[in-house]
C-alpha cells in the first residue's frame, strides 16, 4: 500500500489537514476523510457537477482534483454557505422557489450558482442556463432552478448598501 | 369543502427537509459511515451472452486488504418459486439471476461477483483479479430480431406464455398477449381514411443523478440491517429476503435520502451482495456502482418495436385501431408491456380495437420501470398517427382529440370503464392556452401537440400521527420521499387537522418502525399515503373528541371539531389547548392508519412544442414548451409543476437525444454522462404549466397523483413540430441531428 501524503488546506474559512493516498480525489478526501459528506458524487468523471466546489475562486469538479492539489488552497463546499443560522439567500431562494426535488444536484448547483453571481451580480437568463450547463439536474427540468438563481441575485442586490 | 375552504392544501409552504437539502446535511445512501465498514465492488461481464465456465477467486482473496469474494454459488440453496414484490410475479431464479449470474450473463455489465475490501480502490483492483473463463455466445439486441425462430435463445426453460397458453419449445418472447374491444377489422371497413405506421424507440435511462448503494451488516444476532437509498424499503427487504433465503423480519432497511429514481431504484441490485460479503466478514459493507455500473448494470427502460393502425372518417370520428408492441425486457422477462398495452389509446374513445403485446428478452441490461413505463413508447406512436390523421382530414390537431376524447364511461380495450377522468379538461386547456393560440412565426419553425395517460396506482401505505403537548404532531410514513413527499402528506394531515403545516414534522422512519407500505411510484404517494395521513389525522380527531369530551363531562359525540378547534356546549379549546391536557385526559395520543385505496384516479396530460430545426445540421432546438397535466387536486402546487417540468424535460430528452448507443456485440459505447447526453439547462427553455384539477372521487382532496403522465406526450409532441418545422416524419427515437438529417436527405 502506498504511503500517505499529509495535506495542509483550508475548508470553509477553516484551517484543515488531512493524511490522503496521492491517487485520492478532492471528492474522496472531502467526503471521506474530511466528513463534508454535502458535496457529492454522480458520475466521477466531470461530467454531472454534483461535486463542485469552489478552488482558490475558481468552480471545479472535486473528482478531477487529487486532493494532494489541495496543499495551500482555499476549498469552499455547500456546507459553508449558511452564516450561522442563517442561510445564503442562494440557499433561500431554492427553498421557496422549490428548486429541489431530491436534492442529490442540490450542492453542485447552490456552489456554482454563488461564484457566478459574485462575479456577476446581474446575469441574464441566457448567462445562467450557460453557466449552469455543466451541473445536471435530472428531477426538475431546470426552470425553478433558474428562477431561484434570478430571485437571489435580485435579493442580493438590494441588500446591498 | 369546497376549494376555498382549505387552510394548507393548495398553498406552497417550504419542505420540511428542505434547511437539511441546502445545507448539505442530509444524508443520502452513500453518506452513510459507520466503524469498521469495509467497501465492495462488483465484477461485470465483459460480454453480452456468455456461459460462464469458470470462476477462480484465489488471486482476488489474497490480495493484501480484502476481506471477502462472493459469487453466485454462495446464494444459500432454495427450490425456485414465484415472487412478487409490486410489479408481477417473477422466478426467484431471474431475480437472483440478475443480482449475480449464474451459469451464464445475458448482458455486459451483468455482475458475476463482489469482493469486499478495507478500501474501495483495493476493491475495485481485487475485483479485476477475478479469473472469469467464459465461452461467448452469440447475442441479439432488439425485439424484431430476438423475436425470430433462428435467434440466439437467452433462456433455455422460457416457454411463451401465449394468449395465457404456455406455448411449446425455447423462444426469446416471454409474453403475448391481446386485447379485443368490439371487431377492428369490421372497423376499418366503415373509415375513409387508415394510417398505419412503424416505429422504433431506443433504449433509455432514468438517468438519476445518485448512482445505486447499498450497506448492509449482517449481526451477530442474525439480524441483517441495510442502508440505501430506494424507492421502496420494504421491496427491497421482501426482495433480500427471498434472495438469500431468508426470512422478512431478520432484515431491517433503512431508508437513506434518495437521489432520483424515476421507477429505476425499485429493484434489489447491492443489497444481497453486500449482505452477503458482511456475513462472510462479519464487518458492515458498502458498495457504490459507478456511473458506468449504473448505465451497465441496472435497469433502463425497454426500446421497442411498434405498429400503430388507426382509422376514421371523414368527419374525424376514430372508427378502428390497432397496435402491435415488441418491447425490449431485457435480459429477463418484465418489459412493461402491459402498461403500454393499457395506454396505448387510452386517450381516445374508439369502439373497435386490437393490441397485440410481446414481452422479448434481449442481452441488454433487465428493464426497470421509468416514469409511467411503457405508456412512452406507445404514445410516441399513436400520437404520431393521430396527427398525421389530423392532417389528412384538415381537422386542428386539438379538435380531432377534443372529438375522440375518452371520458367517463369509455370502455379501454384492456378492460376497465373509465370513471370521473380529465381528458377533455386536458385537452380544452390546451386548446385555451396563450401557447396554443398564440402565432408561431419564422423559418424552420413548427408547434406541435400531443395528449398521454398513465393509470396510477394506489397500493397500501401506513402512518401513524403521534400528537405532542406542544400542539405540533409528528407524523410517521414508509414512503421514501423522492421529490417533496414529506411536505405533501404532511400538508394534508395539517388539513384534516387544523393546524398549521409547520407544525406537523414528517419522518420517513425504517421497516422495523413503521406499516408496510409500498413503493414511491405510480405517482402514488401522495394519493396513498396522503390518504393514510389523512385517516391518521381523522383517529386523531377522533381521540382528542373523547379528551374534550372527559374535560367537558359530556360525550365524545356532542364534541364539535373543525378548523383546529373542538367545541361542546358553550366549551370550546384549540387543538393546542387540548394537546396540553393529554397526560391529564388518559395519556398520549397516537392516530393510526392503514389504507389500499381502491379510488385511484388516472391522470391525462398533454404538451405543446415549438421547435426551430436547424436544415443543415438536423439539430433541434426547443423554443417553447408547455405541460399541461390533471392533477386531480395539486396539494403542494410548486412540486405538481415541479413533476411536469421534470418529465416534460426528461421526455424532451428522450425525444431529442438519449439512446442506449450499442456495437454489435451488445457494448454500450456511450456509458459516460457525457456521451449519455440527458438535456442540460443551456438546452432548454423554462417549462410553462398549466395545472388541471378534475378532482378524482377516490381520494378525500381529490388528488390522482401527478409524477409520471407528464413523461408521454414530449416526444410526440416534438415529433409533431418537427413535421412542420422541417416537413419529415420521424418514427424513430431519438430524433437527434443525425436521425433528423437523414429523414430530410430523403425527403
Amino acid at each position: 500500500m502506498q504511503s500517505k501524503v499529509h495535506v495542509r488546506t483550508a475548508i470553509n474559512g477553516e484551517p484543515a489537514e488531512f493524511l490522503c493516498e496521492p491517487r485520492q480525489s478532492l471528492l474522496e478526501c472531502l467526503r471521506d476523510l474530511c466528513n463534508l459528506t454535502g458535496t457529492k458524487e454522480g458520475c466521477n468523471d466531470g461530467n454531472c457537477g454534483a461535486c463542485t466546489v469552489e478552488m482558490d475562486g475558481r468552480i471545479v469538479t472535486s473528482c478531477l482534483v487529487l486532493g494532494v492539489e489541495a496543499e495551500g488552497a482555499q476549498i469552499g463546499t455547500v456546507e459553508g454557505l449558511a452564516r450561522g443560522t442563517e442561510l445564503h439567500p442562494l440557499q433561500k431562494a431554492f427553498l421557496e422557489n422549490a428548486a429541489l426535488q431530491c436534492g442529490i444536484c442540490t450542492p453542485g448547483f447552490l456552489v456554482a450558482a454563488k461564484a457566478l453571481l459574485e462575479q456577476e451580480p446581474e446575469p441574464s437568463e441566457a448567462r445562467i442556463r450557460l453557466w449552469l450547463a455543466n451541473n445536471l439536474c435530472r428531477c426538475t427540468g431546470y426552470d425553478k432552478i433558474i428562477r431561484a438563481v434570478q430571485q437571489a441575485a435580485r435579493e442580493m442586490k438590494e441588500a446591498r448598501p | 369543502m369546497t376549494k376555498t375552504e382549505y387552510q394548507v392544501v393548495g398553498t406552497r409552504p417550504v419542505r420540511h427537509d428542505g434547511a437539511d437539502k441546502v445545507t448539505g446535511r442530509a444524508l443520502y445512501g452513500a453518506d452513510f459511515q459507520m466503524a469498521g465498514l469495509l467497501h465492495g465492488a462488483i465484477l461485470r461481464s465483459p460480454h453480452a451472452h456468455a456461459r460462464i465456465v469458470r470462476i477462480d477467486t484465489a488471486k482476488a482473496l489474497a490480495y493484501p486488504g480484502v476481506k471477502a469474494v462472493v459469487t453466485a454459488a454462495d446464494f444459500p440453496p432454495a427450490p425456485d418459486k414465484l415472487v412478487d414484490f409490486g410489479e408481477g410475479a417473477t422466478p426467484l431464479a431471474y431475480v437472483r439471476g440478475n443480482v449475480l449470474a449464474s451459469g451464464k450473463v445475458l448482458y455486459r455489465g451483468h455482475a458475476v461477483a463482489g469482493v469486499a475490501a478495507t478500501s474501495a480502490h483495493i476493491a475495485e483492483e481485487a475485483a479485476q483479479l477475478i479469473e472469469v473463463e467464459y465461452e461467448p455466445l452469440p447475442c441479439v439486441l432488439t425485439a424484431p430480431e430476438a423475436m425470430q425462430p433462428d435467434a440466439p435463445i437467452l433462456h433455455d426453460g422460457l416457454r411463451t406464455a401465449e394468449l395465457g397458453e404456455k406455448a411449446q419449445g425455447r423462444s426469446n418472447i416471454s409474453e403475448h398477449f391481446r386485447h379485443i374491444l368490439g371487431d377492428s377489422k369490421k372497423g376499418f371497413a366503415e373509415t375513409d381514411v387508415v394510417i398505419e405506421r412503424e416505429f422504433s424507440t431506443a433504449t433509455v435511462h432514468q438517468g438519476y443523478i445518485e448512482p445505486h448503494n447499498a450497506t448492509a451488516l449482517w449481526n451477530n444476532d442474525g439480524r441483517v440491517h441495510i442502508w440505501c437509498s430506494t424507492q421502496g424499503s420494504f421491496v427491497v427487504r421482501d426482495a433480500t429476503a427471498c434472495v438469500l433465503d431468508i426470512a422478512q423480519s431478520r432484515i431491517r432497511v433503512t431508508p437513506m435520502e434518495i437521489g432520483g429514481g424515476f421507477g429505476g431504484k425499485i429493484p434489489v441490485y447491492l443489497e444481497p451482495v453486500a449482505a452477503l460479503l458482511s456475513r462472510k466478514t462479519g464487518r458492515p459493507v458498502k458498495i457504490l456502482m459507478t456511473r458506468k455500473d449504473v448505465f451497465e448494470g441496472t435497469g433502463p427502460t425497454p426500446g421497442s418495436y411498434i405498429r400503430v393502425k388507426i382509422g376514421a372518417t371523414s368527419d374525424g370520428k376514430l372508427v378502428a385501431a390497432e397496435a402491435y408492441l415488441a418491447y425490449e425486457a431485457g435480459a429477463y422477462p418484465g418489459a412493461m408491456v402491459g402498461p403500454g398495452g393499457m395506454c396505448v389509446f387510452a386517450a381516445y374513445d374508439i369502439p373497435n380495437v386490437t393490441i397485440d403485446g410481446f414481452d422479448v428478452v434481449v442481452n441488454k441490461p433487465s428493464t426497470a420501470a421509468y416514469r409511467a413505463p411503457g405508456a412512452t413508447n406507445a404514445a410516441f406512436a399513436t400520437e404520431t398517427v393521430i396527427d398525421e390523421l389530423a392532417e389528412q382530414l384538415g381537422i386542428d390537431p386539438v379538435e380531432i382529440r377534443l372529438r375522440n376524447a375518452a371520458k367517463e364511461g369509455t370502455r379501454r380495450a384492456d378492460g376497465p370503464k373509465f370513471k370521473r377522468i380529465g381528458c377533455v379538461e386536458v385537452l380544452e386547456a390546451v386548446r385555451g392556452s396563450e401557447h396554443y393560440q398564440s402565432p408561431l412565426e419564422g423559418p424552420n419553425r413548427g408547434r406541435g401537440v400531443a395528449v398521454g395517460f398513465w393509470f396510477n396506482v394506489g397500493l397500501p401505505s401506513s402512518c401513524t400521527i403521534n400528537v405532542n403537548a406542544d400542539g405540533t404532531v409528528n407524523l410517521v410514513e414508509g414512503s421514501t420521499d423522492i421529490g417533496g413527499t414529506r411536505t405533501s402528506v404532511a400538508m394534508q394531515a395539517a388539513e384534516v387537522l387544523g393546524i398549521p403545516v409547520e407544525d406537523v414534522h414528517p419522518s420517513v422512519v425504517d421497516t422495523d418502525s413503521v406499516g408496510f407500505t409500498a413503493v414511491t411510484g405510480g405517482s402514488r404517494v401522495t394519493f396513498s399515503t396522503g390518504m393514510a395521513a389523512c385517516e391518521a389525522a381523522g383517529d386523531v380527531i377522533r381521540q382528542m373528541k373523547e379528551r374534550a369530551a372527559k374535560l367537558w363531562e359530556t360525550v365524545p359525540d356532542k364534541v364539535e371539531a373543525g378548523r383546529g378547534s373542538f367545541r361542546c356546549n358553550g366549551h370550546s379549546a384549540t387543538f393546542k389547548e387540548l394537546a396540553a391536557k393529554v397526560g391529564e385526559t388518559g395519556g398520549p395520543v397516537v392516530g393510526r392508519a392503514t389504507v389500499n385505496p381502491r379510488g385511484v384516479g388516472g391522470s391525462f396530460s398533454a404538451a405543446i412544442a415549438d421547435v426551430e430545426v436547424d436544415p443543415e445540421t438536423g439539430k433541434t432546438t426547443v423554443l417553447r414548451f408547455t405541460s399541461i397535466q390533471d392533477a386531480g387536486k395539486a396539494i403542494h402546487p410548486s412540486y405538481v409543476e415541479g413533476q411536469m417540468q421534470g418529465g416534460s424535460v426528461q421526455g424532451i430528452g428522450w425525444g431529442l437525444n438519449e439512446e442506449y448507443y450499442m456495437s454489435r456485440d451488445g457494448m454500450m459505447m456511450n456509458s459516460s454522462l457525457l456521451d449519455y447526453r440527458m438535456p442540460t439547462s443551456l438546452d432548454l427553455p423554462m417549462i410553462e404549466t398549466i395545472i388541471v384539477e378534475v378532482p378524482n372521487p377516490g381520494h378525500p382532496f381529490g388528488v390522482r397523483g401527478v409524477g409520471e403522465a407528464n413523461i408521454v406526450p414530449p416526444p410526440a409532441a416534438l415529433a409533431n413540430a418537427i413535421y412542420r418545422a422541417a416537413g419529415v416524419r420521424m418514427r424513430r427515437l431519438p430524433m437527434s441531428p443525425p436521425a433528423v438529417m437523414e429523414a430530410i436527405w430523403s425527403k
